[in-house]
């Protein structure tokens, strides 16, 4: 990624720590503080959801800010553009900040289109005659040409999108911080502000993303940071911290899916999964894991395992060649191996089943799937569920 | 809130945009839509003159009581507006100040900027009826500025404390109008002070000492009657002073008591 040497900071965090007083009750009322005190009571309990952290941001950076719900992102980004005052530390920032929390505050749906620009601007900081010598872009980027003079109120809801974006994007600020916002308007929109971002990754203007989406910043940020429990987990290529963000939603999930359903027959003791490779690997290395099965009974079995892409069979592979060992009570161990350059980058699942050898019933399977990555260090489109092997060439 | 922040140009910006909108959304959708600015004080001192002055007749010793009373009364809606607007500013706009980093106090000097324009417009009517009613005009008149300012610098400080307050307290509102409610009565606006005089020259001086009642008895005095009892002349010395005190010190506890909750407006609203 281009990391231009000696680059000037834009925003400079040190040591930040953010907590707030969570009132136990509703208590913004003169009377429960009263009660409280009386009974000797806080009434609050302390939330800190930003813990001591650091980084810089530099001038031209495209920054991506990551982390699972609750980990304290938005209160960063608050914190960045000042909303929030942090109890510890501080943040610097270099040059006009355009923050856009959420698009479109402040809009007042009695006000025409045009007032409302005006207005959204001044909240931002800029002059009247600034804003007018953005408001032709502010138009054309949003094509609400002709609903100028309307009230807001009588706007779609994708017009107010499609205005509030279009100040956000045009808004000539040096800072843009922008939270969850790329998925507004309809396809074609969407293209535009592709387009935009794709260009204003060149154009030396520091933009700040927060988002769930690790497609967009694989896509446009040339730096990220994960944050976690209020701190900072990763720091670096958007590669390295999508990379860890993938990793620490499947655990996630791996936690929160512990109910572990009743799908084995008697005669089965046990049968799991379990990986060998990375849990995200890339496409030159190979796919291995181990499954373990044991019996109950003395009875003969077969085992297949099974490997979905977006709940489609990829591939399926059973043991009916192979000769297994089927003694009772003991655990047996099988391993799988799988080179993956035919696959696409995406996320996979692995399910394991096993037979009754001689009728081929099925007497048992794995509850969950086991998840593995496919890493896109190649930075392709996504879709399909091959490798993208082919070649175009022009005639 | 240091002064040069106020007066920047970016929060100048903010504050004429602000104060412009509250204005263009005020008669949103009336018929009659910025007439009802003139029209209100106009149907207001109908109803006072027929009251006061053909039923009560509370004002006999006072000539051109009718404007001396429309004139107390425009200037009490206006430290009531002004002070109102203060309270609910911060907790009105809670959605944009959890959104976007602007200094908090231009929205409090925003709703009190609304309440003075209503005022300016008002004294305009009252101008009218003066003329109406041959009320002569001096030089003497244009004390009206400095006594308006000092009214306003009040109804100023009392809001920003207030609007602070209110994002702690959400009881305050309530408090408020009931402490206004008995306030309006313990000021001079409808009954001539020499009433109270009449009672209790010890209690008449009390109420002086209030800024608004000073204020008010003030312009008065200038612009309407010298039968107008001003603190000057019935109170006088250094006791005559405390009213500037009480603005002073409420204008510097209310700003410091701002400043000092202001940045964490975004977490408690």
């Amino acid at each position: 990624m281009s990391d231009i040497p000696n680059a000037e900071p834009a925003i400079v965090i040190s040591h930040v720590t953010k907590s707030f007083k969570i009132p136990l009750e509703a208590s913004n009322g003169l009377k429960q503080k009263l009660v409280n005190s009386l009974k000797g009571r806080k009434g609050y309990r302390n939330f800190t959801p930003l813990n001591d952290i650091s980084f810089t941001i530099n001038k031209g950076d495209f920054f991506g800010i990551v982390g699972r719900n609750g980990s304290g992102k938005s209160t960063l980004l608050k914190t960045i553009a000042g909303i929030y005052a942090p109890n510890n530390g501080a943040v610097r920032v270099n040059g006009t900040l355009v923050p856009f929390i959420e698009l479109g505050v402040g809009f007042n749906p009695e006000l025409s289109g045009r007032e409302n620009v005006y207005l959204n601007g001044a909240l931002l900081g800029f002059s009247r005659s600034e804003i007018t010598a953005m408001y032709k872009d502010i138009v054309d980027f949003a094509e609400l040409h002709d609903f100028m003079d309307e009230r807001l109120k009588n706007y779609s809801s994708g017009m107010q999108v499609r205005l509030a974006f279009s100040i956000a994007i045009k808004a000539e600020g040096d800072i843009l911080l922008l939270d969850e916002v790329l998925a507004v308007g309809d396809a074609a929109f969407q293209q535009k502000c592709t387009e935009y971002f794709e260009k204003v990754r060149h154009s030396g203007k520091t933009v700040v993303l927060v988002t769930h989406s690790m497609e967009s910043v694989e896509q446009f940020c040339n730096k990220a940071v994960l944050i976690e429990d209020g701190v900072v987990k990763t720091f670096g290529s958007p590669d390295e911290v999508a990379k860890q963000y993938t990793l620490d939603n499947l655990n996630a999930e791996a936690n929160t899916n512990k109910a572990v359903t009743q799908t084995l027959n008697p005669e089965v003791k046990s049968l799991k999964v379990k990986l060998r490779s990375e849990t995200i690997v890339e496409p030159n290395a190979r796919l291995e894991f181990d499954v373990e099965y044991a019996l109950h009974e003395a009875i003969q079995v077969d085992l297949g395992i099974s490997i979905l892409h977006q709940n489609l069979s990829v591939i399926e592979h059973n043991t009916q060649k192979l000769k297994l060992d089927y003694t009772v009570g003991k655990k047996h161990t099988l391993r799988y191996s799988l080179p993956l350059e035919n696959l696409n980058h995406g996320r996979y699942e692995i399910t394991a089943a096993i037979f009754e050898k001689s009728e081929f019933k099925l007497i048992g399977f794995t509850p969950k799937p086991i998840t593995f990555v496919i890493d896109n260090i190649h930075n392709q489109p996504a879709g399909g569920v091959l490798a993208k092997t082919g070649e175009w060439r022009v005639l | 809130m240091k002064l040069s922040n106020i007066t920047s140009r970016r929060n100048r910006i903010l504050l004429r945009e602000l104060v412009v909108t509250d204005f263009k959304l005020r008669y949103q959708g009336s018929a009659l839509g910025y007439l009802w600015s003139i029209l209100k004080p106009l149907f207001l001192f109908a109803i006072l003159y027929i009251v006061f002055e053909k039923f009560l007749r509370l004002g006999k010793g006072i000539e051109h009581f009718p404007v001396y009373l429309l004139l107390g009364v425009v200037l009490w809606q206006f430290f009531a507006e002004a002070t109102n607007n203060g309270l609910q500013a911060i907790v009105a706009r809670g959605d944009l100040i959890r959104k976007i980093n602007f200094p908090k106090y231009i929205i409090v000097i925003s709703g009190t900027v609304s309440a003075l324009i209503n005022l300016a417009i008002n004294i305009v009517v009252v101008g009218i009826f003066m003329v109406i009613n041959q009320v002569p005009v001096s030089w003497e008149a244009l004390w009206i500025i400095p006594l308006i300012i000092e009214l306003y610098v009040f109804a100023l400080g009392i809001a920003f404390f207030l609007a602070a307050l209110n994002v702690k307290y959400r009881d305050t509102g309530y408090l408020w109008e009931v402490f206004m409610q008995a306030a309006f009565y313990a000021t001079p606006v409808i009954y001539p002070l020499a009433m109270v005089v009449a009672q209790s020259e010890m209690i008449a001086k009390l109420l002086l000492l209030n800024p608004v009642a000073q204020v008010i008895q003030d312009i008065r005095y200038v612009m309407v009657t010298h039968d107008s009892i001003t603190i000057w002349s019935f109170v006088g010395g250094w006791k005559s002073l405390i009213p500037f005190v009480i603005v002073g010190a409420v204008l510097v506890v209310a700003t410091i008591y701002f400043r000092k909750h202001s940045k964490n407006f975004a977490e408690n609203i």
